[in-house]
Formats: C-alpha cells, sequence, structure tokens
C-alpha cells in the first residue's frame, strides 16, 4: 500500500477515526531489541578533560565525608554531615537546623539555575561531563576495557558462545562492577554519620538496619544504572534531556557535525581519484565506535547525545591523519553552522557566552547566592519563642492576682553551652518563675542555662497583681557572653473577664 | 532505530521512524518502538504482585480475606509496636516504681518522664471532672492554682489520689463533712455571716454581728480568720478562689445546703506508678508546692487523717 500523505484530502477526511485505520502492525514492532554499545578508546583534549572531571567528582564523592572539621567538644568533628538523628546539617563552618532548611532549598534553586545557566551557555555540558550517570557510566566503560580488551575485543566476546572463558571474564569483570557499586552505596551513608564509627560499625553487624538497606539499594542501583543500563538512563528514563531539548537555542554550544564541510562522505581513496565530489568526511565511523551512548552524531543534535565530545577527539585524529584540518566535528552552536557553512567568520565565543540569556540566568543565580551568603553571615544564633498556653489561658490565684503560663524555647545554636537572661519586657508589676523554681524567688528576669547546640523549653509562669489589664508583652532574651545576641517574642497577657 | 512501514504508516522525514498512521489536526506521532528491557521490568511488576499475592493478605474471600503465608496483619504489627513501647517504658516505671515520690524533683529528668505519662493519664482519667487543662469547673477545683484543699505537695496529692475523698469503704479517704445551716440562722444572722465571709477576701463591709456568728459556728474548721484547714479539707475562706462561687447567693447556698464533692479513690483502678505520675503532673502545674518532711518517723503520715 503507498504510503498516504498527510496533508492529501483523503487523510484530512471528517469522521475518520484513529480505529478506522489499518493497524495490523506484528508485535515485534512493539519493542526494540537492545543494542549493545562498545564504545572505543580514545585519547585526546575532551577525553582528558573528562578523566579530569571523572577523578576530581568521584574524589569529592568518596573522601569528602572522611574530611574532618574542628568544631569544639560538642559538636561532631565530620566536615559535612547530616545527621538526621539530631536534625543537624554540618557543612564546614556552617551548621544548619531544620528550621533554617531555606539554605537547603536555595542552594537547590541555584543548583536548577545553576543548570540552566551552564545548559544556556555551553549546552548539555552536565550530561556530558558532571552527572553521576556519566561519570559511573564511563567508570564502568574503563571496567569493560579492562577486563575484556577494547572495541572489537568486546564485540567478539559478546557473540562468542557462553562457556568456561567468557564465563569466567563476564564474573570477573561483574563482580569488578559490584565492588565498585558497593563501594559507592558505602560511601554515601558516610554522609550521615560519623564516619570512621560508622564504618567499624558496619563491618562488625552494629550498625542501624536502615544503613545496610542503603548500602544494599545503592549498590543495586549503581550495579545495574552503571554496569548494564548506562545510556538508556539518559535515552529513556532521564527527564533532563528533554528538558534540556527545550531549553537549547540556536545560540547554545553544541557537538555539531558540520556538514556542509563533510558530505558528501567518501574514502581517502575515493576522494584521491575525485577531489571534487567529496567533502572531508571519509566515513571511517571512529566517531561513532567511540561514542558512549551509540548514536551517530553526523545525524544532527539529538536526544542520545550527551555532548561528552569524544567523537571531536576521535575526528580530530583522523582529520590529523589524513592531513585535513580539524573541528569537522566541534563544538558550534547553530548560528555559527549557518555562519560557516555561508562562508562569514563565526561569532567569537566570548560573545556567544555572554548574551541577555547567560546574563540573565547567571544574574538570578548570582542573586540568590549573595542573598543566602549575606543571610547566612547575620544569622543569630539565639532564638526565642514564646507560646502562650490556651488552656487555660489564665489562672486566678488565691492572692487574686493573675498568672499566665508559657511555654518558652530558647535556642543555642552555638556549639557550647550559653547562658541567657530572659526577660520581661511592659506588663509593668509582673514577675515570672520557671516551672523548676518556686514562686517565691519569682522576679522580673531569669538566667537560663542551655546546653551546647540545644533548644531549651523552659515553662513560665508570669505572674501580674490583680487588677491588670489585658495587654500586649513581649520575652526578651540575651546571651551572656561577648555576643551579647538577643531575640525577643511578643505575647499577649490574658485576664479573666477579656473576650477571647 | 527505524522499523519497516506498514500499511498507513508513512516514514517521518527528520527521524526516519514511521508515524503511526494518523494525524490529529497536523500532530503526526512517532510509532518509535519501546526498549526491550522495558517489556522486562513490566514483566517484573507482575511478578511481584504474584509474590505478594501469596506472601500478604491479598484475595478477599465471602468470610476474610486471605491471610497469606507470612501471616502479617496491620493489627498484629500495632499490637507487636504497643508491646516495644511497653517494654521500653519498663524501666522508667521501675524506677518510679522504686524512688520515693518527694525525691523525685531531684532527679529531673525522671520528674520530665512522670509529667509526661501523668498528662497522659490525666488525658483519660481525670479531665471528665477537672477538664482538659485541669482548670476545673465550679465544684470541681482547678488544680493549675496554688489554692489547695487537702494539701498541694507532690505526697499529699498522691494520697488524695490513691485514696479518693469522701470515698465509701475506704477508712483512709479525705473525709468531712460540712453541715448544713438551714434554720441555724435567722435570715439577718445569715446576711452579717455571708458578709464577714466576704469581708476575709474583700473590703467589703465588715459585720461585726457576723464575726462573732462566725467565731461561734464556722471557726471550728475554717479556722479564726478565715485561713481553712487542710487536715479537714475546710476550704480557706480569705483568699480569691471559690470552689463554689463567690457571689452573696451562691455563699448562701453553702452555708445552707453545703455540697461536699467527692473524688473517686484510684487505688486499685490504676496502678501506684501511675499514680505516682499523675501526682508529678498535677504538681507540675503550676501550683505545687514543696514537700516539708515533718515527722522522722516514717511510720506517721504527714497528710494523716483525723
Amino acid at each position: 500500500m503507498n504510503n498516504p500523505d498527510p496533508t492529501s484530502p483523503d487523510h484530512a477526511l471528517p469522521g475518520r477515526s484513529w480505529a478506522d485505520l489499518p493497524n495490523d502492525n506484528p508485535p515485534e514492532h512493539l519493542f526494540e531489541k537492545r543494542k549493545q554499545v562498545h564504545p572505543q578508546r580514545i585519547d585526546g583534549n575532551f577525553r582528558r578533560f573528562k578523566w579530569l572531571v571523572m577523578i576530581v567528582t568521584l574524589a569529592i564523592y568518596y573522601i569528602t565525608p572522611w574530611l574532618r572539621w574542628d568544631r569544639g567538644p560538642y559538636a561532631p568533628d565530620q566536615a559535612v554531615l547530616v545527621d538526621l538523628a539530631n536534625r543537624r546539617f554540618y557543612m564546614f563552618g556552617i551548621e544548619i537546623w531544620p528550621h533554617e532548611f531555606y539554605f537547603v532549598a536555595g542552594l537547590l534553586i541555584m543548583a536548577g539555575i545553576g543548570l540552566f545557566l551552564v545548559t544556556s551557555a555551553v549546552g548539555r555540558a552536565w550530561c556530558g561531563y558532571a552527572c553521576p550517570q556519566t561519570v559511573w557510566t564511563d567508570l564502568f566503560q574503563h571496567v569493560d576495557r579492562f577486563v575484556d580488551g577494547d572495541r572489537n575485543a568486546r564485540m567478539r566476546l559478546d557473540k562468542a558462545p557462553w562457556g568456561a572463558g567468557k564465563i569466567a571474564r563476564r564474573g570477573f569483570k561483574w563482580t569488578i562492577y559490584l565492588v565498585i557499586a558497593f563501594w559507592t552505596g558505602g560511601a554515601w551513608i558516610m554522609y550521615f554519620a560519623d564516619a570512621p564509627t560508622l564504618t567499624v560499625d558496619f563491618w562488625t553487624g552494629n550498625a542501624a538496619p536502615v544503613a545496610y538497606i542503603t548500602v544494599a539499594i545503592l549498590t543495586l542501583t549503581t550495579f545495574i544504572l552503571g554496569g548494564f543500563m548506562r545510556e538508556q538512563v539518559c535515552i529513556y528514563m532521564c527527564p533532563w534531556p528533554r528538558i534540556q531539548a527545550a531549553m537549547l537555542d540556536e545560540k547554545s554550544l553544541l557537538v555539531t557535525y558540520k556538514d556542509w564541510r563533510g558530505e558528501p562522505r567518501g574514502s581517502v581513496k575515493k576522494a584521491a581519484k575525485d577531489p571534487d565530489a567529496f567533502g572531508d568526511c571519509i566515513d571511517c565511523n571512529q566517531c561513532v565506535a567511540v561514542c558512549p551512548t551509540g548514536i551517530d552524531i553526523r545525524e544532527g543534535p539529538q536526544i542520545g547525545c550527551i555532548t561528552c565530545a569524544l567523537c571531536i577527539d576521535a575526528c580530530n585524529r583522523v582529520m590529523d591523519e589524513v592531513g585535513r584540518p580539524r573541528g569537522l566535528i566541534d563544538y558550534a552552536t547553530l548560528e555559527d553552522c549557518e555562519r560557516e557553512a555561508a562562508g562569514e567568520e563565526p561569532r567569537p565565543v566570548w560573545k556567544t557566552l555572554l548574551r541577555p540569556r547567560t546574563l540573565f540566568y547567571f544574574s538570578v543565580w548570582a542573586v540568590i547566592g549573595l542573598a543566602l551568603l549575606f543571610a547566612l553571615g547575620v544569622r543569630s544564633h539565639t532564638e526565642l519563642s514564646a507560646a502562650a498556653d490556651r488552656n487555660p489561658p489564665f489562672m486566678l490565684m488565691s492572692d487574686g492576682s493573675i498568672r499566665n503560663a508559657f511555654t518558652l524555647k530558647i535556642r543555642n545554636m552555638e556549639s557550647r553551652p550559653r547562658r541567657f537572661t530572659l526577660a520581661i519586657k511592659g506588663l509593668d508589676g509582673a514577675v515570672m518563675w520557671s516551672g523548676t523554681m518556686s514562686r517565691d524567688d519569682a522576679a522580673r528576669s531569669l538566667q537560663i542555662a542551655v546546653d551546647p547546640d540545644q533548644t531549651q523549653a523552659v515553662r513560665t509562669y508570669v505572674v501580674a497583681p490583680a487588677g491588670t489589664a489585658a495587654q500586649d508583652f513581649a520575652f526578651s532574651v540575651v546571651s551572656i557572653d561577648e555576643q551579647a545576641e538577643t531575640d525577643r517574642s511578643e505575647v499577649r497577657f490574658v485576664v479573666p473577664g477579656e473576650a477571647e | 532505530m527505524a522499523n519497516k512501514p506498514e500499511s498507513g504508516q508513512r516514514i517521518d522525514k527528520a527521524t526516519g521512524t514511521p508515524t503511526v498512521g494518523h494525524e490529529w489536526d497536523g500532530i503526526e506521532e512517532l510509532d518509535t518502538p519501546m526498549p526491550r528491557w522495558w517489556l522486562w521490568t513490566f514483566y517484573l511488576t507482575i511478578l511481584f504482585a504474584v509474590v505478594y499475592m501469596v506472601l500478604y493478605p491479598a484475595w478477599p474471600m465471602l468470610e476474610k480475606g486471605t491471610a497469606g503465608v507470612l501471616g502479617w496483619t496491620s493489627r498484629g504489627q500495632l499490637a507487636e509496636e504497643i508491646s516495644v513501647a511497653d517494654q521500653a517504658r519498663t524501666t522508667i516505671n521501675e524506677q518510679l516504681a522504686r524512688s520515693p515520690l518527694e525525691r523525685l524533683p531531684q532527679d529531673s529528668a525522671l520528674m520530665q518522664q512522670a509529667v509526661a505519662g501523668g498528662r497522659a493519664a490525666f488525658l483519660v482519667n481525670c479531665v471528665q471532672c477537672h477538664g482538659s487543662g485541669a482548670a476545673g469547673s465550679p465544684g470541681y477545683p482547678n488544680l493549675n492554682d496554688d489554692d489547695w484543699l487537702w494539701g498541694g505537695d507532690l505526697k499529699a496529692i498522691e494520697y488524695t489520689l490513691t485514696h479518693g475523698i469522701r470515698q465509701h469503704g475506704d477508712d483512709m479517704t479525705r473525709f468531712s463533712q460540712m453541715p448544713p445551716f438551714d434554720g441555724v440562722f435567722e435570715e439577718n444572722q445569715l446576711d452579717a455571716v455571708i458578709d464577714h465571709v466576704l469581708s476575709l477576701s474583700s473590703d467589703a463591709n465588715p459585720s461585726a454581728v457576723g464575726a462573732q456568728l462566725y467565731a461561734d459556728n464556722c471557726a471550728v474548721c475554717h479556722g479564726p480568720n478565715g485561713l481553712g484547714d487542710r487536715a479537714l479539707g475546710a476550704p480557706n475562706l480569705a483568699d480569691a478562689i471559690w470552689l463554689y462561687g463567690r457571689t452573696r447567693a451562691e455563699v448562701k447556698r453553702q452555708i445552707l445546703a453545703p455540697r461536699n464533692g467527692m473524688m473517686p479513690k484510684w487505688e486499685g483502678r490504676l496502678n501506684p506508678v501511675t499514680i505516682k505520675m499523675l501526682a508529678a503532673y498535677v504538681h507540675s502545674l503550676g501550683g505545687g508546692e514543696n514537700f516539708v518532711e515533718v515527722a522522722k518517723d516514717p511510720a506517721v503520715q504527714v497528710d494523716e487523717q483525723p
């Protein structure tokens, strides 16, 4: 049957439903067999850059929990620690409490806008170099190369029937996968507890069940996603390529095959016979062979391209060998490609990078960053919150005076014990005492000791003489140290007969 | 990647992929094949469901559902978690049972535990009369204030909780009875007594006649200055707190036909540790008094009944 042209009147007949259309696809077309990717070894500038990024990112991931940071005797000495049990987040000199989680939210927003910024400036650089899926896939592909040899050897082994040799090789390789995966999962839990202690506990069976479960899950996901799923994660599972596809524009840097220069393709021999009939591409397929996601960049920008630029390395090497100019595959913007194809000079790189869109993203990103830094710098390490008892709201005492009860919470966000002066502001004639004191010791102000890095709840009774009218007043707190940090909390004094 | 075009399909030029063969207002859908492993994850979910149905309660039957070979139930899990929580409390309970109540304030951690446990027990057993904030209501004492009928230190509160007030069948219960004065006073005498009683706690016009009548009839229990007597549960008439109201009518009614409130004894209903925790909670509400050791001989109760 001929393929109907969608614009033909026959195809656009009104009243024709989808069910009327012939739809007798054989089922094997519904699913596609996985095509294994066996990227070839390559060396070049981008490969070296990838090595560098991989070493740095993996080092950060594996080493960070082991860095120490002295915070004195009352706080953990781990530089980066997410202490879920005690609800504290330590990052070098910064300590974040749960109520300050907006710092983390701010960091996540910065990370999001940072991705926008990087994408609009240099395209999918995140995908190509820094994404954990990319880094671990790269690592596992090096393991493949180490155990099974390069591309051709691996393809041969893939096709070979299962025998003792193949089983041994596969077993060895998957064991290395498992060790890496386990190490990955094991490093993750170190961020959530004191790393040396947890390591001992983990191997002596004394760690919390959640530690073992987390390691098991992360080992499994690393093993499967890094060892086997690889580019399938980027193409089918990850939303980011789709989002980026919408964010890229004609001014974004892409790994691009310059088809006006390369086409039509022809081998060196053919080109030697008829130099004018062929472009620079000698159709050696090296760009496809080295691609970690198994795509052909010459088909144009596509979702499978993570812009790792290994094809640039491969093509440049070939161009050097055949004596043609480098850059047949190159980082270029679509706009530059058009200009180049038309024989014009490409825009300078700084013009591509510094354009309104990137500047806008950068300024938003920087403003949030500066705001966070500012908030971090001026935040107080002392906080007071007062909650009035609602049941009963007031209490008539035997001498006719009125008592109101409050639960005061004093936050000492310093890693050392501190003393605070708690005082009543306003409410003339009123005195207070805490739940652990006697009314005989009631006064206008109290001294409260708070443990390091803790919130101290103080039940406080405020009593005012008979005849005191309902009114607003405040509690104030001052730290008794050089900082003399203060905070206050406004509350209302309630008396009988006041309409509530 | 590319499928072979079937009948009705068209090859999309840009991707080389067949379309599904229909267009919606000019929009066509590519017939991109799914990866095969996707299918395997689908089979895995089916396998998971089958295993789950075998292991856990799944199929509704006529009487009840299938039990599952693990025998798991949400009720069973709850019972298990409650028993774990109970076990976690045994240490605290043992400590509370051992330590004398009057020493509790010295151990602030244990005191906090006791207060927390007492709050829970209070919400179950006591709020019916005393209210959820323990503020009481007319006839039911407010436990937040500093006025105590029978004593406000930890031991006295525990005694009241244990034996109750005016409970029949408990020889050690707190007991006193204000006699009705209906018919004892003339109408004008009654007014004079009320004047005097009200003047004890305010600057109302005092009455000499009332003072004399009070001294003859009331002072034996309420004291010459109306300060009351905790040994008898006789209320303090000179303070701002009135269990049955402070208006003339209410005071008059209490003189003529006194109400004598009752409180259940909790011994036998609640275990001694719970009673201790309740005492600690009530004591913590803001009016608790310090325990003063009067008798050296431990056999002699401080708040022994007359």
